[in-house]
């Protein structure tokens, strides 16, 4: 915790709100599209899921960890 | 006079795994782990490995393969080294199923990285971030605990509970399996901190902060963001001049429970000073405290970015948290289950709700509803695919990581016997060179280049 690297001038006070979402690479800006893909995500989520949902989720048995 | 240094951060994860055939459960999560590894093993010969990116893959107790990224000095390179380690599984994943088709066994494995099984038992996700020896570690517990018990807010991954008074959606996978504060246990009874001093670096001059008590994050935001604002507080920590309030809990342990039960975040709970607050109180008051350091002393860039994701998070929160279902995990899967619920007239405490809870960590691209909801944006992505797919396969240039990376590499291209572990690299011939690397943050060094060359 000895070496240094460059201070950043940026003061959180100064940074614009879309700045904030600088690291974001993949996001969903328009609402009208967003509502649209996660309706299409609720109908074809049924496709994805197991249909013997009781069953399925009873199976998922682990031991403990760590 | 101030000290913008680097920090080395690491995350462990312990991922859960089944094989089922039409719903059933088709083999034990031993012999699930068998054939996961098979492929493991036949590449370094052991069942637990550290792979060409740096990382350490291996079987632990109780069968679940944990992924350990690689010492990272970047919080993005963690979040990428991290989700490359569901690359990594996924591909034993796909292996691990031709083999089962070739001997003639109908089922599919799913892997989940998630915390909590059906019958109530948790594996973990556990952070590492390298800590100076000199600090005090009852005063670092006192200022970090509060905090850690209360980040669930926005790092929680979201628990559908069977309750006796029916379904109850919380916010924390791991919240009802902690039972103290600080401790060297890990199985018998799970702390907030594990003390186990293992600094995997000189431990004259440094200790590793090993935090047992948060969920695997499917999100990257979510990832970098606990990452990140453990980073700014540790940085407050460590600046002598930074005085923090006691907000010690009457209860960590209750409290941690509290607080997962109640999805508006404010509900108060109590303090040891007789004082009452809600874990968006306790998080405004860390992060008030933070925008004020960051005018005075700075962070560095990625701690600055950790402080405004932050920011967004407890304001977004103090209006409506579920406002951040593009950023944080529970609450998308929160509004997941509700739309869907309403969608087909059911309750919470149907079966496809807690299937869907389920689904929400499946690492198969295809299964997986996280992955969805990143596939279509729904949910905010940090690394493109390209810099996940890279991360499996390079470690981070910038640390030690980078100098184990090369050894291994070139000890497997020239089919040499080679051991490995954080700190020494070591040749098993005739001599047994090894070479000790006790510096995390350095990643060149003649002794290993020397080493590699005599390949």
């Amino acid at each position: 915790m000895t070496e240094k690297i460059r201070k950043s001038n940026s003061n959180i006070n100064e940074v614009p709100a879309e700045e904030i979402d600088d690291l974001v690479v993949g996001k969903n800006d328009h609402a009208e599209n967003l509502k649209a893909d996660l309706d299409q995500l609720l109908d074809d989520i049924d496709s994805i899921l197991e249909t013997n949902a009781e069953d399925f989720v009873n199976s998922y048995v682990q031991k403990g960890g760590e | 006079m101030h000290d913008f240094s680097r920090r080395i951060y690491g995350l462990e994860n312990e991922y859960g795994i089944m094989c089922t055939l039409k719903g059933q459960r088709r083999l034990s999560p031993d012999e699930v782990a068998r054939y996961l590894f098979r492929k493991v093993v036949t590449w370094g010969r052991s069942s637990n490995v550290f792979l060409p990116n740096g990382s350490r893959l291996y079987l632990d107790v109780g069968s679940h393969p944990e992924y350990a990224t690689a010492e990272c000095d970047s919080i993005l390179d963690v979040v990428a080294q991290d989700r490359a380690g569901e690359y990594i599984l996924n591909d034993l994943r796909v292996a691990a199923e031709e083999r089962l088709a070739d001997e003639g066994i109908r089922g599919e494995i799913h892997i989940y990285k998630n915390n909590t099984d059906s019958a109530g038992n948790s594996y973990g996700c556990h952070e590492n971030y390298l800590t100076s020896r000199t600090d005090d570690q009852t005063s670092l517990s006192d200022v970090v605990i509060p905090f850690l018990i209360t980040r669930q807010i926005f790092a929680g991954a979201g628990k559908l509970l069977m309750t006796a008074k029916g379904p109850l959606f919380t916010i924390a996978q791991r919240a009802e399996h902690i039972w103290e504060t600080a401790s060297s246990a890990t199985t018998r009874s799970r702390p907030i901190i594990n003390t186990r001093d293992e600094p995997h670096a000189d431990a004259e001059h440094y200790r590793r902060l090993h935090v047992i008590v948060g969920d695997s994050n499917m999100s990257e935001y979510a990832s970098f963001l606990k990452v990140g604002s453990m980073a700014c507080v540790l940085r407050m920590f460590e600046n002598p001049e930074i005085d923090f309030r006691d907000l010690t809990l009457e209860s960590p342990v209750r409290a941690i429970r509290e607080i997962s039960h109640d999805i508006t975040c404010r509900k108060k709970v109590k303090l040891k000073s007789g004082r009452e607050m809600s874990a968006l109180d306790i998080q405004r008051i860390y992060l008030d405290k933070a925008i004020s350091y960051s005018e005075r002393f700075g962070f560095n860039e990625e701690e600055t970015r950790a402080l405004q994701m932050w920011e967004q998070c407890v304001s977004t929160i103090e209006d409506d948290p579920l406002k951040l279902a593009a950023e944080v995990d529970w609450v998308a899967k929160y509004r997941l289950l509700l739309n869907y619920s309403e969608k087909h007239h059911i309750s919470l405490g149907d079966p496809r709700c807690h299937l869907i809870d389920l689904q929400y960590h499946d690492i198969d691209p295809d299964k997986g509803i996280y992955n969805h909801l990143r596939g279509k944006n729904i949910m905010k992505s940090l690394c493109t695919e390209e810099q996940v797919v890279a991360a499996t396969q390079s470690a981070p240039t910038t640390t030690r990581a980078h100098l184990r990376s090369q050894f291994i590499t070139a000890a497997q291209l020239k089919k040499r016997d080679y051991t490995v572990d954080w700190v020494h690299l070591k040749i098993n011939d005739q001599t047994q060179r090894t070479v000790l690397c006790k510096n995390p943050f350095k990643n060149v060094d003649d002794r290993v280049q020397k080493l590699i060359d005599s390949l």
